[in-house]
């Protein structure tokens, strides 16, 4: 037996073992997400004992060195535990902004320090993060914000506004990006800073959205005292950093779609719903709409494939991560259109129990906001024209 | 997918051999002076020599067995350069027709004929102005064919005709001498300058095949993934060049690609050439290996190839302005190959009701 099938063998016994059959069911909705942190409310013993479990084994960061409490897997063996994962269903064991975001920065940017003593409690499920990039008037033009830090010798002393900081209520720590010298241009000038979000002087508000749900606050500092070695990367270099971490999140969109359409597929739900005619969906137009969605979406996953393939033989994802980030969204978003379609006066209930409080029209309006957060579909061009194309500026 | 060295090889040597021995220029020029033929037949002998013929004809008769991949490979270049050569009416829909279900005899006849460049063959599927195999006309009764066909590509050139008919209730390929009585054929050329036929039989002889069912399936497959590379590769072709357009052309003093209209077209039009590629190149892969769901990635190619590519051509000719509707300008040649090749068997709509038809909705 290769060391692989060996490592497939050991990894579906152990899963087998180890996850409870609770954790093998399918997300009902987002809410069912473990997100973790101190202020976090396991939902369920199984949903507890099931983040503890994967911790103690490195597996909620598969691919994180172990002595900052990942698993220290390799992309093979990463590969195969998201396939065994996935043949019996079972669930991520937690995940937040610091999984997805903070720690490849740490791991890519941060100090020795850093490092060790922010990874192991993300790996363990005890600090959840948030992240706070926009600002009122810094949307697509983010380099433009204004929360500036002062330097006070021995710390920082934060004030500004954030905006679109999802769940920065729920969060305990955030990433921050702050203007350290204000007379440096624009991109030079800024850095990336962590902080606890119960220090003195923060505070959160939510934002209430077209789908009646609330995961962004607009955060506010008022002469927050930071610690100086808080900072990640070089002084005054935090727009590496963040243009680092827009890459990897935009590089991350394209697998599966969020909540309820994770994992279902649209013939079938539209079936349910509108029945059919010689074995075919009854609404022709339907029919085809999702035909060419799904050849579009196959077609997406095959570049993302190839794209991928190309970035581990040493090429670098790059501007192609905006391709990624474009397409996925507006695929996500026609998505969520055609299960509407298909669900008629159905998917329009907004607080019946039938549909766990309007999920449908929920979902669909979050998926709006797919092609506006992490860069807008229209930055998405200007970056693909101008990069990759090579188009000139005005 | 990733191409392995060997597969780069292939394509870097197609490349270099379609840019130099069948460019746009050939295309015009087949065109102007009517050929007879049809096709760009130095450029045929050279694909001969360099063994493409034989791409997909196995070793023990011949050919390379390079696989779909390979043939694809080789279809996008002749996409990108707009090559008229009957490389997809025998080197890839008569290969694999008579791979997958020819007899012995016919294997040992036909196959290193097609390998070596000494026989044309072409395929008959078509009934009326659209693809629809599951229902055909043409019938075979005690051995003798009747029918018309349309779109044969290469028909009036064929050394050899694989036609489709019905016999009982069953669909199979018959092998058919297209100098036999009863058999008229109708060069027709087509708005892409490429040729196609017109052809009719009149109780014709028809010699069925070991498994002419299969041989109907495995040729319409394996031409479904090609020409889905071949249209990929034209769409590519359009939009470099329009690219290259966009870089040089000025109005109201600038460069018209400053314009974030004309920028943000082409930056999706870059991502839906390259999604059309990547999801080529997969079915073609998926084939090769017999994946369970080839034919679902082959139909789904085949819609997306043939969207993209008239896309392609559509935005190629209205982002040259004027220059674009001229016939002295070679981009138009892109939108009309688009459309011819996007029609060969089964258009983007047809591709994907079967593709919803096989996901079961």
């Amino acid at each position: 037996m290769s060391d692989l099938e060996q490592f497939r063998a050991e990894t579906r016994a152990w899963l087998d073992a180890n996850c409870p059959e609770e954790m093998r069911q399918p997300l009902k909705s987002q809410a069912d997400h473990c997100w973790g942190g101190r202020k976090w409310q396991f939902q369920s013993e199984a949903q507890k004992v099931w983040m503890e479990r994967m911790a103690d084994k490195g597996w909620t960061a598969p691919q994180w060195p172990k002595e900052y409490g990942g698993g220290g897997l390799n992309q093979e063996q990463a590969e195969i535990l998201a396939e065994e994962m996935k043949r019996i269903n079972a669930r991520t064991p937690v995940s937040n902004f610091g999984f997805w975001m903070l720690g490849p920065a740490l791991l890519k940017f941060g100090s020795e320090e850093l490092k060790r003593e922010h990874l192991p409690p993300i790996c363990r499920g005890e600090i959840r993060w948030c992240q706070g990039y926009s600002e009122p008037n810094a949307g697509s033009d983010l380099a433009s914000l204004q929360t500036r830090a002062e330097d006070k010798g021995d710390h920082f002393v934060v004030n500004g506004q954030k905006i679109w900081t999802s769940y920065a209520d729920k969060a305990d720590w955030i990433f921050c990006l702050v203007r350290t010298d204000p007379q440096a241009t624009k991109h030079n000038g800024i850095s990336f800073v962590l902080f606890d979000m119960e220090s003195d002087g923060v505070s959160t508000r939510p934002i209430e959205l077209i789908s009646g749900e609330s995961p962004f606050c607009e955060t506010f500092f008022d002469d927050v005292k930071v610690d100086k070695h808080q900072v990640v990367g070089e002084l005054n270099r935090g727009w590496d950093v963040a243009k680092y971490l827009l890459t990897h999140e935009r590089n991350n969109i394209g697998g599966e779609p969020p909540g309820f359409l994770k994992g279902r597929a649209l013939g079938p739900l539209a079936a349910e719903y509108v029945g059919t005619e010689h074995g075919k969906l009854a609404d022709a137009g339907l029919r085809a709409d999702i035909a060419d969605l799904e050849i579009d979406h196959m077609a997406f996953q095959a570049l993302v494939g190839k794209i991928r393939a190309e970035a581990e033989a040493g090429q670098g994802v790059g501007a192609q991560s905006a391709v990624l980030k474009y397409y996925g969204t507006e695929l996500n978003k026609r998505r969520y259109e055609l299960m509407m379609d298909a669900l008629g006066s159905e998917g329009l209930e907004w607080d019946s129990e039938r549909t766990q409080g309007g999920l449908f029209a929920r979902e669909w309006l979050r998926s709006k906001g797919n092609s506006i957060e992490g860069g807008t579909s229209e930055v998405m061009l200007g970056i693909v024209s101008k990069r990759l194309l090579g188009l000139p500026d005005a | 997918m990733k191409l392995n060295d060997e597969q780069q090889m292939l394509q870097d040597s197609v490349a270099r051999l379609m840019a130099d021995k069948g460019p746009v220029s050939h295309l015009r020029q087949l065109r102007d002076e009517q050929s007879d033929k049809g096709y760009d037949e130095p450029l045929w002998q050279a694909m001969v020599e360099a063994g493409l013929t034989g791409i997909l004809v196995p070793e023990e008769h011949g050919g390379i067995g390079f696989g779909l991949v390979g043939a694809g490979l080789v279809a996008r270049e002749i996409g990108r350069n707009l090559s008229v050569t009957p490389f997809l009416s025998t080197a890839v829909l008569g290969a694999a027709a008579l791979s997958a279900g020819g007899s012995d005899e016919q294997k040992a006849k036909w196959l290193p004929a097609i390998a070596e460049g000494g026989a044309i063959v072409a395929l008959a599927v078509d009934d009326g102005a659209k693809h629809r195999p599951e229902r055909l006309r043409a019938r075979v009764d005690g051995g003798t064919l009747s029918g018309e066909k349309r779109l044969v590509l290469d028909g009036h050139v064929a050394d050899l005709l694989l036609v489709a008919a019905g016999e009982g209730d069953q669909a199979a390929l018959y092998l058919v001498d297209p100098k036999a009585d009863g058999v008229t054929i109708e060069r027709t050329v087509m708005a892409d300058s490429r040729n196609a036929a017109r052809i009719r039989f009149d109780g014709v002889p028809a010699e069925a095949m070991a498994n002419g069912g299969a041989a109907l399936a495995a040729a319409l497959r394996a031409g479904r993934a090609v020409l889905a590379a071949e249209l990929s590769g034209l769409a590519l072709e359009a939009f470099e060049r329009t690219l290259g357009y966009l870089k040089e052309r000025k109005q109201f003093g600038r460069l018209i690609g400053t314009f974030q209209a004309l920028q943000h077209r082409a930056a999706q039009l870059s991502g839906e050439v390259a999604m059309s590629e990547a999801l080529a190149m997969q079915a073609l892969d998926a084939c090769d290996r017999g994946a369970d769901d080839a034919d679902q990635q082959v139909l789904a190619a085949k819609a997306k190839a043939a969207r993209v590519a008239l896309l392609a051509g559509q935005e190629a000719v209205q982002m040259h302005g004027g220059i674009g509707m001229t016939d002295e300008f070679d981009i138009g040649f892109f939108l009309k190959r688009a459309r011819a090749g996007g029609e060969t068997l089964g258009d983007a709509n047809y591709c994907a009701d079967r593709f919803a038809a096989l996901r079961g909705y």
